[in-house]
């Protein structure tokens, strides 16, 4: 457990670039002990976010502090948010070793540090390698190193799976989890849904740069409407009357299967039985976090794709 | 101290070391100052060669005005705009890969960060200046030796002020680079600007309406430049002044640079 808790606090936080508002009153704080998953359409502005919360943006309104301070005024920054906002921001001619040793150095960390990092990374062979002929995983693990040098109370990732094996995505979801549950405050932002599904314990999300719901993962599912039974038998086609009589309501019927909501799995049993109807199947099913997010957010994308 | 071994607080030291690191860390600085050393020696050799070998069929104004001293630093020409692609790579270096991000999360106090590589530039441009213009000097003394040429020696009046006023012009040109790698963010931009003020507008200055005449007083390659000189010019008569004015000028610009530097958005 570390000592003192913090929490990210973003209060009315607006950035405007010219005429374009992308971030607009946006305000969500971020707990410690939990892993916040940052969610959006491309472009509703989350990087901007990040980059504000990180100094690396000046808001054009509002405010955000972390643990009641502005990001310029902590006094050992990396030993308070440890951040990897774009993995391809760095040097390539450096070596890992080097360019995690500026790091530690510029906030006076200790050189052991480095190594302890590395190791964390699983990136204690690639160490005297130069950067520039990383892969984007690489880079990526490179990143995260960077952010855990000062055992930082808040972590902010941008993407942070992105590029990532299987074996490098479980690493990460593991990791954040874990410093979750040393009681940091960990904030990541992803487009792999299944991914915050396992990682995460609370959502902010956003469109279209405003606050579209800040929730916890659950909350957020159940909000998704109702649940749903998958029945799977010989004869759909004479079950499904019945389930319409007793009230249910009937979807995606197919040859063996369908879809029916509006009763539960125990009163669709027990009307099977009455009919002496046989069930090869009987799954309550819920909304994904994908299904309410595409619903949550379907007025709040820009960049809407084609199937030609 | 805790786990990490970190302070109770950020200090400029702190900004410093970690600017050196990522200097020395990078291969193209050592080949930078390899080149400068390489080509700021042999343009000395090579102009004093010549210098020495015309000095049998010199007139006898050409011996009066005979400057061996001068003759040793032309390197400078050459030598300031490699000094000034290490200004300007300190800076826009981070901008093209997106270190700067990095720097600015680390370092968010930006005046310290931005002053660390000031120090660091102004260090390293001040210690291989120097050593420039002092081999290119004792080079060149050597090369109108052997051509039986007169030549000069630190002890000589003027010499030493030439010789060390040709490392802080040098090291003035380095950190006119890092505020133009701070005010254009690219290296291309910067660059072209300093080959501008450097080469181009003193080939114009001739066009100038007379109230911006004055500045050429204290422009790089005119004025500032006849430190590294030992015959007095007419028109300068206190070279030093005209250095001072010089840095004065990249003073200001550095004024403007930490004040965009501090605003601007990474
Ligand atoms: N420096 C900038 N100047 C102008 N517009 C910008 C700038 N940075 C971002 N934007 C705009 O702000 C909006 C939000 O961008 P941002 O990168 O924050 O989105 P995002 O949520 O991170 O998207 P993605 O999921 O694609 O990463 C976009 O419309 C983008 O074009
Ligand atoms: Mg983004």
């Amino acid at each position: 457990m570390i000592r003192s808790m913090t929490t990210i606090d973003v209060r009315g936080l607006t950035k405007r670039y010219g005429p374009d508002t992308v971030v607009d009153d946006v305000s969500f704080t971020v707990e410690p002990g939990q892993v916040t998953g940052f969610l959006g359409p491309n472009g509703a502005g989350k990087s901007t976010i990040l980059k504000m919360i990180t100094g690396l943006a000046a808001p054009t309104r509002g405010s955000v502090t972390i643990g009641r301070r502005r990001y310029r005024d902590l006094p050992v920054p990396l030993t308070e948010v440890g951040a990897l906002l774009d993995a391809g921001a760095v040097h390539g001619s450096r070596t890992a070793y080097q360019h995690l040793l500026a790091l530690a150095a510029s906030n006076g960390l200790a050189r052991h540090r480095v190594d302890d990092v590395l190791t964390r990374a699983g990136m204690e062979s690639v160490a005297g390698k130069r950067i520039g002929g990383f892969s984007l995983g690489m880079r990526q693990r490179l990143g995260i190193a960077a952010a855990l040098l000062g055992e930082p109370k808040v972590l902010v990732f941008d993407e942070p799976v992105n590029g990532l094996d299987p074996e490098g995505i479980r690493w990460v979801r593991r990791l954040m989890r874990s410093l979750a549950g040393e009681g940091r405050a960990v904030l990541f932002s992803s487009h792999l849904m299944s991914e915050m599904a396992q990682t995460a314990d609370h959502l902010v999300v956003i469109g279209r740069g405003r606050l579209i719901a800040d929730t916890t993962v659950d909350e957020f599912v159940r909000s998704g409407g109702e649940e749903t039974v998958l029945v799977r038998t010989s004869d759909p086609h004479f079950f499904a009357p019945r389930l319409v009589e007793a009230g249910g309501a009937v979807r995606d019927r197919y040859a063996t299967s369908m879809v029916v909501s509006g009763m539960t799995p125990d009163e669709i049993g027990a009307l099977a039985a009455h009919h002496d109807i046989v069930l090869s199947e009987l799954t309550p099913q819920h909304a994904s976090l994908e299904d309410v997010f595409m619903e949550m957010t379907r007025e709040n994308i820009d960049y809407h794709g084609t199937v030609a | 101290m805790s786990a990490v071994g970190a302070p109770s607080s950020v200090k400029f030291t702190h900004a410093l070391r970690a600017e050196w690191i990522k200097l020395r860390s990078l291969r193209s600085t050592w080949l930078t100052l390899v080149c400068l050393f390489v080509v700021g020696i042999g343009i000395s050799l090579l102009a004093t060669s010549a210098a020495g070998a015309q000095y049998s069929d010199a007139t006898a104004a050409e011996r009066a005005a005979w400057d061996p001293t001068g003759s040793s630093l032309t390197s400078y020409i050459v030598a300031q705009l490699i000094v000034g692609v290490i200004g300007i790579l300190v800076v826009t270096s981070e901008y093209a890969t997106g270190e700067m991000q990095t720097s600015v999360m680390t370092s968010p106090r930006r005046y310290r960060l931005l002053a660390a590589k000031v120090v660091t530039v102004t260090a390293v441009a001040a210690i291989a200046g120097q050593s420039l213009m002092f081999a290119a000097f004792g080079g060149g003394q050597a090369v109108l030796a052997a051509h039986g040429a007169p030549r000069a020696t630190l002890g000589d009046p003027g010499v030493l002020s030439a010789v060390v006023g040709g490392g802080v012009y040098l090291t003035a040109v380095a950190l006119l680079a890092v505020t133009l790698g701070v005010i254009t963010r690219a290296t291309a931009g910067a660059l072209a600007i300093l080959v501008g003020i450097i080469f181009v507008i003193p080939g114009f200055a001739g066009l100038f309406p007379s109230w911006v005449q004055f500045l050429l007083d204290y422009w790089p390659t005119q004025g500032a430049a006849t430190v590294m000189t030992t015959m007095p010019d007419a028109d300068f008569p206190y070279p030093w002044l005209n250095l001072g004015g010089m840095c004065l000028g990249v003073g200001t610009l550095l004024v403007a640079a930490f004040v965009l530097f501090r605003r601007r958005d990474v």
